[in-house]
């Protein structure tokens, strides 16, 4: 061949406006072909500053803004912040307060999972397999908008315990919920796992060691697909989780399949523990006495809880006033992109989708 | 009475045909204008099937995957629904048709248009019922093989002319994805040309008087679905659109009408694809009791229904996962297929053995 015949690599830019970017996430890649020889991620288009509004709000006023931070799962946001302004207060939460706080917890954890896992089937292709978990999900949703009136802006967990009590609603639909559950589970391995394509299409592909992960600061159901066995309700218990066992699911690979297993296995846990919790809850106030005007000393509080995105940590200072003197979010979905300009290169244009889709981003929480 | 009524269906359209040539030769015209003008009211017929067919799949695949998903699929205009595509023609006519500043206008604007040349010229061939096709030809089967193998063409037009590199990669797929699975299609198609010794359209449908040949060349005609598939682009093998990693893929810089144009003409090919295979593995129009041309249009739907379901359940292969399937086991199968029918028929032919 003559040299006057060249090829070369050019950029491609994968969003902010693509299907496929859960958002308004910008992949910049460069790209040989159908392979990525580089990339770079570039965040921020959904950038609301909701760090710095929490400065100008009274403590209590502070927990909507966390619903929109990883705007599927709310409560489980509502709730780190939550706990860790009652760790600066020094509050005791009565312990059917902390139980529904796990059942609710769970509950997001599986309507989350199951957008998790929608959207990542069909990113591979398959609209179809977007269609069934949200259809799981909406009972879930239906449960929660029970107690608290909203589908996904919840603002239910409160300074002190929760919003509203269970209700007779809330367990109607929770026996619809206790018969679909595991019959949507059985069909959609069947649907989906069970699928030649999809596992050509996901195994060896996007692989992270147990290291390299670490390194990174993974965590959630992408860290535990690499292997490391690593749960904060199990590992350092908040709430009631102290008193429950907690299977933790792990793979070993770490590529897409795994990540894909390992949210299926953490949505049959969750179902398992709800059950429980929903057997074992105690009689009892679901609020503790705060005073009206929340002002709690000063000092800095940090907390981390078990998202179903990873470990969202919460750090709350105070000066002593009504507002927090400053508020700071670890985001999940922020710290796990951020492996993503490594283990994209040298994979092909149709990988990049399933490894992009099969961490289960948010961009509301990356951006915050 | 009631055979006689049966019968009358049956050749309804020849009927029509021939009521039309008296009207041509009773306008005084002589032999020559009369053969022109039955052509135009074949091509006007073509177009006819082409746009109707496409109308109605386009709803139906709607209604079926609104079943799969476990929802109603639309429901609003028209009784249950089903007046929805030509709303939707409707609308897409009036939208302005955007074209890229820096896109190849000529390319970009004609791939639309020749992207309808390959099935009309499919359809031409097609043996809707008994005795009516537009054109016997003795070589049917090669000249759709050659005709279908055309609309590699305005993909690349589309692709190279949009200006955009999704369409760019999307065209470069395209090409590739069907020129590949070319060659397994004919291949599977050979076996039945080996039994019947003959490539013309009528004669193989005839052949399948006793039996169609989907019992006699089961693997053939599974190679011939999937290929099938990856001829019109459809998923599992919508590579070139590739909705999720290429936006739209070849599609992405076209709007209105050019864009249903692409749209209509993928449901065209898919019901071409669907002809094909009912002509060939399912004893084409043949059947009892109904008119030819219902069994003809049952076949197909049923085979289109098919690939419907095929597009809702499987997730999208790779482009090289693509290559390899084709390559590495369908041209195998399909050539060793090949082989099988010619040694059986050989051994048949010859008494051996029986």
């Amino acid at each position: 061949m003559s040299d006057a015949v060249k090829t070369q690599t050019y950029t491609l830019n994968l969003g902010p406006q693509h299907p496929s970017t859960h958002g308004v996430l910008h992949v910049v890649v460069e790209m040989d072909g159908e392979y990525c020889v580089a990339s770079k991620t570039k965040i921020g288009y959904l950038h609301r500053g909701i760090e710095k509004l929490a400065e100008s709000r009274t403590y209590p006023q502070v927990i909507p803004y966390t619903d929109r931070l990883d705007y599927l799962s709310g409560i489980s946001n509502n709730l780190a912040y939550v706990l860790a302004v009652e760790k600066l207060m020094g509050v005791e939460v009565p312990e059917r307060a902390q139980y529904i706080r796990m059942i609710t917890a769970e509950l997001m954890r599986i309507a989350s999972h199951m957008v998790g896992i929608g959207i990542y089937i069909m990113d591979l292709g398959a609209v179809t397999g977007a269609f069934y978990p949200f259809q799981l999900r909406e009972r879930v949703l239906e449960m929660l908008s029970q107690l608290c009136g909203a589908r996904m802006t919840f603002n239910y967990i409160r300074i002190g315990g929760v919003a509203a009590d269970l209700n007779e609603d809330f367990f109607k639909h929770y026996e619809a919920f206790l018969k679909e559950c595991p019959a949507f589970i059985k069909q959609y391995h069947t649907l989906v796992d069970d699928n030649e394509i999809f596992h050509a299409r996901t195994k060896g592909i996007g692989k992270i060691t147990a290291e390299k992960a670490l390194n990174y600061g993974l965590t959630g159901p992408n860290l535990r697909a690499s292997g490391v066995d690593y749960d904060l309700r199990r590992d350092r218990p908040y709430l009631q989780y102290g008193k429950y066992q907690i299977n933790v699911a792990t793979t070993e690979h770490g590529d897409c399949y795994d990540r894909y297993m390992v949210r299926m296995k953490e949505v049959e846990e969750s179902f398992r523990l709800i059950q429980q919790f929903i057997q074992d809850i105690p009689e009892g106030p679901i609020m503790a006495k705060v005073p009206k005007v929340i002002k709690p000393p000063v000092g800095d509080a940090y907390h981390e809880a078990e998202n179903p995105k990873g470990i969202l940590g919460c750090y709350v200072a105070s000066d002593g006033s009504t507002n927090p003197y400053r508020v700071h979010f670890r985001r999940p979905s922020f710290s796990n992109i951020a492996i993503y300009d490594e283990i994209f290169i040298g994979h092909k244009m149709a990988d990049l989708v399933a490894i992009l889709a099969s961490f289960d981003i948010v961009l509301g929480e990356i951006d915050a | 009475m009631l055979s006689n009524i049966l019968e009358f269906f049956d050749n309804i359209f020849l009927y029509i045909a021939g009521l039309i040539r008296h009207f041509f030769a009773w306008l005084g015209f002589n032999a020559t204008v009369t053969e022109i003008g039955m052509g135009l009211v074949y091509f006007i017929a073509i177009i006819a099937v082409c746009v109707l067919c496409a109308l109605f799949y386009v709803i139906w695949e709607r209604k079926l995957a609104g079943y799969i998903q476990r929802r109603p699929g639309p429901n609003r205009l028209g009784p249950n629904g089903w007046f929805q595509t030509i709303a939707d023609a409707i609308k897409l006519l009036t939208k302005e048709d955007v074209v890229p500043l820096n896109a190849d206008r000529v390319v970009h604007l004609w791939a639309a248009l020749l992207i309808f040349v390959p099935p009309m010229l499919s359809l031409a061939v097609i043996p809707f019922g008994r005795q009516m096709a537009a054109l016997d030809l003795s070589i049917g089967l090669f000249y759709l093989i050659a005709v279908s193998a055309l609309s590699t063409i305005p993909i690349f037009m589309a692709g190279w002319g949009s200006n955009n590199k999704y369409s760019l990669m999307g065209a470069m797929r395209g090409v590739s994805q069907m020129i590949s699975y070319e060659i397994p299609m004919v291949f599977s198609l050979l076996g039945v040309v080996l039994i019947t010794g003959t490539l013309e359209m009528q004669s193989i449908v005839a052949a399948q008087n006793h039996i169609w040949f989907v019992f006699l060349q089961p693997v053939a005609f599974i190679i011939y679905l999937i290929c099938g598939l990856a001829e019109t682009n459809r998923a599992p093998f919508d590579l070139p659109e590739g909705e999720s990693e290429l936006t739209a893929g070849i599609y992405t810089e076209y709007s209105g009408m050019r864009y249903a144009l692409f749209f209509l003409a993928e449901y065209c090919n898919l019901f071409v694809i669907a002809s094909i295979g009912t002509t060939v593995f399912l004893g084409g129009w043949q059947g009892p009791f109904l008119p030819g041309w219902v069994w003809f249009l049952g076949k197909t739907f049923v085979l289109f229904s098919f690939f419907i379901f095929c597009r809702w359940t499987f997730p999208r292969i790779r482009v090289d996962q693509l290559m390899n399937f084709g390559w590495k086991f369908l041209v195998p199968i399909s050539l060793a297929n090949i082989l099988i029918t010619s040694i059986v028929l050989f051994v048949f032919n010859n008494g051996l053995g029986w």
